[in-house]
């Protein structure tokens, strides 16, 4: 019985000493993944897109020959200050809750003429294909640079949405039991050295969500919070989601939601 | 003894896991069924049926989403009773297998991805992925904390016909220890044969894997 305790004694201890050796590992780690990034924000290659946003935002294009300039984001026509971080919201005109993408490709289609098909042909960008989207959503982000996150969700639609993210959030299916919480519910953990921020805080959701659209180094392009999600489940091994599905509302509005009160620092650069 | 060290380990963690439990509603409260459904129809609906089937829960996925993935001890002894019951062997019985084998399994993270951006090309090798969340090997630095570190897995517990079966059972199906684990369950899912499972146990408990060797 005494040998019993002594073992287990001797075992805790030698527990706590591996613990600490390894947090005093991952904190180096952790160091050194903080200089990488310091090192890669030093010239973003998303203000070249976001350049080339401003032009797409100001030229009058398809079928109605006309500009997006009176695009309205929930702050007015041509309101674009603080927009990015307001969303996503209720919109009356369309009674539904819309984030930037599908607000703005409404736009293309009811200012512009387009079909949905043509506005959404290059929502991302391929080798060689460029992505009108993407550069659109990486000014208008940049134009909410410095801007508090603000979802509040109190229009009862967007109270909604934001529960109903919550529920994609906590949902565990497919091959390898995956769901968003898993990797992003607690605090502190990485997956190989890539940390991972706990989604279901404040600290957590602004850190992830303040600096989207982001410059991704490793895709050589800005993704947007669409891209982002979607390849989110594209790694939970699960089917591909439809561009501007209200699923990826819906957890842009949760993770929104969480993150209100950050301030925005977009457009971001990440690994 | 050193079985007796790890389940009281393994005690602990139970008791500050149940300590954790929320009170809190399921996710989606009022809402779950909508959000269930606006779920399914979120999907393209060019996604094959055979990928689609990839959204359905079993029971023990539907509990642990319900309780977000802390459910009460006696939901969580019945997740782990149903799992337990899932556990298939090799067909010659052998649950070691050859650590080199394993080791190459526990580094590779691809595997399984599906959609039309990015998917895996036909004939990807599926790995178990162990160094996305565990320390293994002391040489390889680039490895997740989502797990407990394992390494010197076979040094600390050696490899007894017990340690060596609840190596192999935890790697088929987590949940058969810890309802809902954020472990995969390898086994359960075909994700991992039997057999490449007894490699991995390998590489774990040999004496000669860089696990345990360095």
């Amino acid at each position: 019985m005494r040998r019993n305790l002594t073992c287990r004694l001797v075992g805790a201890a030698l527990l706590a000493f591996a613990a600490g050796q390894a947090l005093a590992q991952d904190a180096k780690v952790a160091d050194e993944l903080a200089k990488y990034r310091e090192a890669l924000a030093d010239g973003n290659p998303a203000d070249l897109l976001e350049v080339r946003g401003e032009g797409l935002w100001r030229e009058k294009r398809g079928p109605k020959n006309a500009s997006l300039e009176q695009c309205d984001f929930g702050l007015g026509p041509g309101k674009l200050e603080g927009a990015y971080a307001q969303l996503p919201r209720y919109f009356k005109d369309t009674g539904r809750v819309m984030d930037v993408e599908s607000r703005l490709v409404h736009c293309m289609m009811s200012l512009q003429g387009f079909t949905f098909e043509q506005a959404t042909k290059n929502w991302y960008s391929k080798p060689g294909t460029e992505s009108d989207i993407e550069a659109l959503v990486t000014f208008i982000g940049a134009k909410s640079n410095g801007v508090k996150i603000n979802v509040p969700a109190t229009h009862p639609e967007e109270a909604k949405m934001a529960k109903m993210g919550e529920y994609i959030f906590y949902r565990r299916s497919g091959p390898q039991d995956f769901s968003c919480a898993i990797c992003h519910g607690q605090e502190g953990k990485r997956i190989r050295l890539q940390e991972l921020g706990n989604l279901t805080t404040q600290a957590g959701a602004g850190e992830a969500m303040k600096t989207w659209p982001s410059y991704r180094v490793s895709q050589g392009t800005v993704w947007t919070m669409q891209r982002r999600l979607i390849d989110c489940m594209r790694q939970a091994r699960w089917p591909e989601p439809k561009y501007l599905s209200d699923s990826v509302i819906a957890l842009e509005t949760f993770l929104q939601k969480t993150a209100s009160g950050t301030v925005m620092e977009t457009p971001g650069i990440k690994r | 003894m050193k079985l007796k060290i790890a389940l009281f380990g393994a005690l602990t963690a139970t008791i500050a896991g149940v300590a954790l439990a929320q009170s809190a509603e399921p996710p989606g409260g009022k809402y779950a069924k909508d959000a269930e459904q606006m779920f399914r129809n979120s999907f393209r609906e060019d996604n094959p049926k055979y990928w689609m089937r990839r959204l359905d829960q079993d029971e023990t996925m539907k509990l642990c989403s319900q309780y977000r993935d802390n459910p009460p001890r006696k939901i969580g002894a019945r997740i782990e009773q149903m799992n337990r019951e899932t556990i298939r062997y090799p067909v010659d019985g052998k649950l070691i297998g050859d650590w080199k084998e394993g080791e190459k399994l526990a580094a590779v993270g691809t595997g399984g991805h599906i959609g039309f951006i990015q998917p895996d090309p036909a004939g990807r090798v599926r790995g178990g992925n162990c160094y996305a969340c565990h320390q293994l090997a002391k040489a390889e630095v680039a490895y997740g904390t989502i797990g407990p570190s394992l390494q010197h897995f076979g040094k600390i517990r050696g490899n007894s016909e017990e340690i060596v079966k609840y190596t192999y059972d935890k790697i088929y199906n987590s949940n058969a220890f810890t309802a809902c684990t954020n472990m995969p369950r390898f086994g359960l899912h075909n994700w991992l044969t039997p057999e490449q499972i007894t490699h991995i146990v390998a590489f774990l408990v040999d004496p000669e894997s860089p696990v345990n060797k360095d």
